[in-house]
């Protein structure tokens, strides 16, 4: 393939200059587009999402789901999206008008911003960054900030209350998810989304690090507040949670906000444990290995839509116990687990050279890794099955004594 | 001669948001505006950073200092709503904070500006130092032995002495 055509982005600055351009204008028209062309994505994609999400939400519930607007329904959230904007938009009177009117701004841009290191295939990124997956975990922390602001703004006690939710379950899961995500980073030795791709051409890292990626996939789903996760917006306790008062397109940017992130969490999913772009023939068409990174972020993305609607919202205080007594604990005996298998088989000389992307050279490191993660799998497991029967067996010691306070009443009949 | 070009105007445009910002801390009437006017001085820091080739900083001053640090302050704020709208602008003890913020104004003239621009200093366009570490070796002089492992365990224990204590004091009692 032509060198030019691979990504017609970088190359664009030298065709304005050659063309006549001076060179600050030229690369000041190329950063615009790449800008535009990557934040413009993910927005186009959101009103795809909402109906993929409608629709699977309606077949797991034994409905058709939308189906009137357009082939299968497909035009419904660009009439839905229409309508919003059309809708009158309300301040409150006793809102605070500047915080108010920014949170949504705010909440949108925290998740745009993630998908300036997403790589999209090996010629295709926004900036792959030497700190890029650092970066995704600080840009995360903005939208926090975000429905706070919207929460605090709104002067509704409903809103507040969303919004110290937030905070409990955000900060908290973002914990064991940073924890998680340090393993890749060990077997990569960087931080760069880029490098971490292409360090899992040879094995995908959700084979060596599979209880991380399975913390990552939890935690992820209660950053972005999805079910069973959804406190921050419990219909039943909160009305609608920090974003009651918004209307119009406002709760439209906090709408979009929401199913952007869903999707963006398991597209980062798919980057950091299920090899990104990589795949057959990726390195020479680069377009294939978008597709590739598409295909894997999809079928993430629909299981997780699946879980969605299966499974019922747990209460604010098992969520947190979940958290602290559980996530965090176990991450952490991970990190070190890994951590020290990945020493042993340093030292042992089975681990794979850096930048390699034999399969076979991955299997000796990959497998005691699993072999490590699958014993503490199974230690975990034991570990919750004594404890339950624990606690069975003290509940049934209080109710049998309870039983024997009982009868005597009972036997009088 | 300062000349315009890209990273002078990013300069200038973090300055203003970190001195605005901090300016609008200490003007504001409402807590959360304070708060929020802190975050965006906190930015312009994080901006500062990735001028000065340090990404690594920039992101964990995003991370540590917006994600955590300011997001608790507002937190804290939201739940004193009877703070959120004070009468004066200044307490008592104006003056003494007007001379700590005087004195560190001027340490930092002669312990920064002095010996870099001044007589005999580094001329203004010359680096102070031409090494440009990457995150390798921040974590690599963090814990490699003769570099910087000693404070960094300081660092260590007193963080976690001061999550035990959070703790203790939180906790009920009789528990």
């Amino acid at each position: 393939m032509e060198q030019a055509c691979i990504n017609p982005i970088d190359t664009l600055a030298a065709c304005l200059i050659s063309a006549g351009a001076t060179a600050e204008l030229a690369s000041f028209v190329q950063i615009l587009i790449g800008v535009v062309l990557i934040s413009a994505f993910p927005l186009v994609l959101v009103i795809l999402l909402i109906w993929v999400e409608r629709k699977v939400a309606a077949r797991v519930q034994d409905r058709l789901g939308p189906n009137r607007v357009g082939p299968f329904g497909l035009l419904q959230n660009v009439a839905d999206a229409v309508k919003l904007i059309l809708k009158e938009d309300i301040t409150p009177a006793g809102a605070d008008r500047l915080i108010y009117n920014a949170a949504p701004i705010i909440a949108v841009l925290s998740v745009l911003l993630i998908w300036a290191v997403v790589p999209f295939s090996p010629a295709h990124i926004g900036a792959d960054l030497s700190i890029g997956l650092l970066y995704f975990v600080a840009i995360s922390s903005i939208g926090t900030l975000a429905i706070m602001m919207a929460g605090w703004a709104s002067n509704n006690k409903y809103a507040l209350l969303g919004a110290f939710r937030v905070v409990a379950q955000l900060v908290s899961y973002e914990v064991p998810m940073v924890v998680a995500l340090l393993i890749p980073v060990l077997l990569a030795g960087t931080l760069s989304m880029q490098s971490l791709v292409r360090a899992q051409i040879g094995m995908w890292f959700i084979v060596p690090c599979l209880v991380s990626a399975i913390i990552f996939y939890i935690s992820n789903l209660a950053e972005t507040g999805r079910a069973p996760f959804d406190l921050i917006e419990a219909e039943s306790e909160l009305v609608a949670g920090y974003n009651i008062e918004y209307s119009g397109m406002k709760f439209g940017l906090f709408m979009a906000n929401e199913f952007m992130h869903a999707f963006t969490a398991n597209l980062l999913f798919a980057v950091l444990f299920l090899g990104g772009w990589s795949g057959p023939g990726a390195e020479q068409y680069p377009l294939l290995g978008f597709v590739y990174l598409m295909l894997k972020t999809g079928v993430v993305y629909i299981f997780s839509l699946i879980l969605r609607a299966t499974v019922p919202r747990v209460r604010i205080d098992h969520m947190m116990a979940f958290n602290w007594k559980f996530l965090v604990p176990v991450s952490i005996i991970n990190l070190l687990i890994a951590a020290l298998l990945i020493q042993i088989t340093r030292l042992l000389g089975i681990a794979p050279a850096p930048g390699e992307t034999d399969f076979l050279a991955h299997v000796p490191q990959a497998f005691i890794l699993l072999l490590g993660n699958l014993a503490l799998i199974g230690g975990i497991l034991q570990a919750l099955r004594s404890s339950g029967r624990r606690d069975r067996l003290a509940e049934q010691a209080r109710t049998h004594g309870d039983e024997t306070a009982i009868i005597p009443v009972g036997s009088g009949d | 001669m300062l000349e315009l070009n890209a990273t002078t105007l990013a300069f200038f445009v973090f300055a203003i948001l970190s001195v605005g910002g901090a300016l609008g801390v200490v003007t504001s009437r409402n807590l959360i505006h304070g708060a929020v006017y802190l975050i965006i001085s906190l930015f312009g820091g994080a901006g500062f950073f990735i001028l000065l080739s340090a990404p690594f900083l920039a992101a964990v001053q995003v991370l540590v200092y917006i994600g955590a640090i300011a997001i608790l302050i507002i937190f804290a704020v939201m739940l004193t709503r009877s703070m959120t709208n004070m009468a004066e602008v200044v307490n008592r003890q104006w003056w003494l904070s007007a001379l700590v913020g005087a004195l560190l104004l001027l340490m930092l003239a002669v312990g920064v500006i002095f010996p870099v621009w001044g007589d005999g200093g580094l001329l203004p366009n010359q680096p102070v130092s031409d090494q440009v570490a990457t995150t390798d070796e921040l974590g690599t002089a963090f814990v490699g032995g003769e570099d910087y492992v000693l404070p960094f365990e300081v660092a260590s224990l007193l963080l976690t002495g001061a999550m035990i204590g959070a703790i203790v004091l939180a906790r009920d009692t009789e528990a």
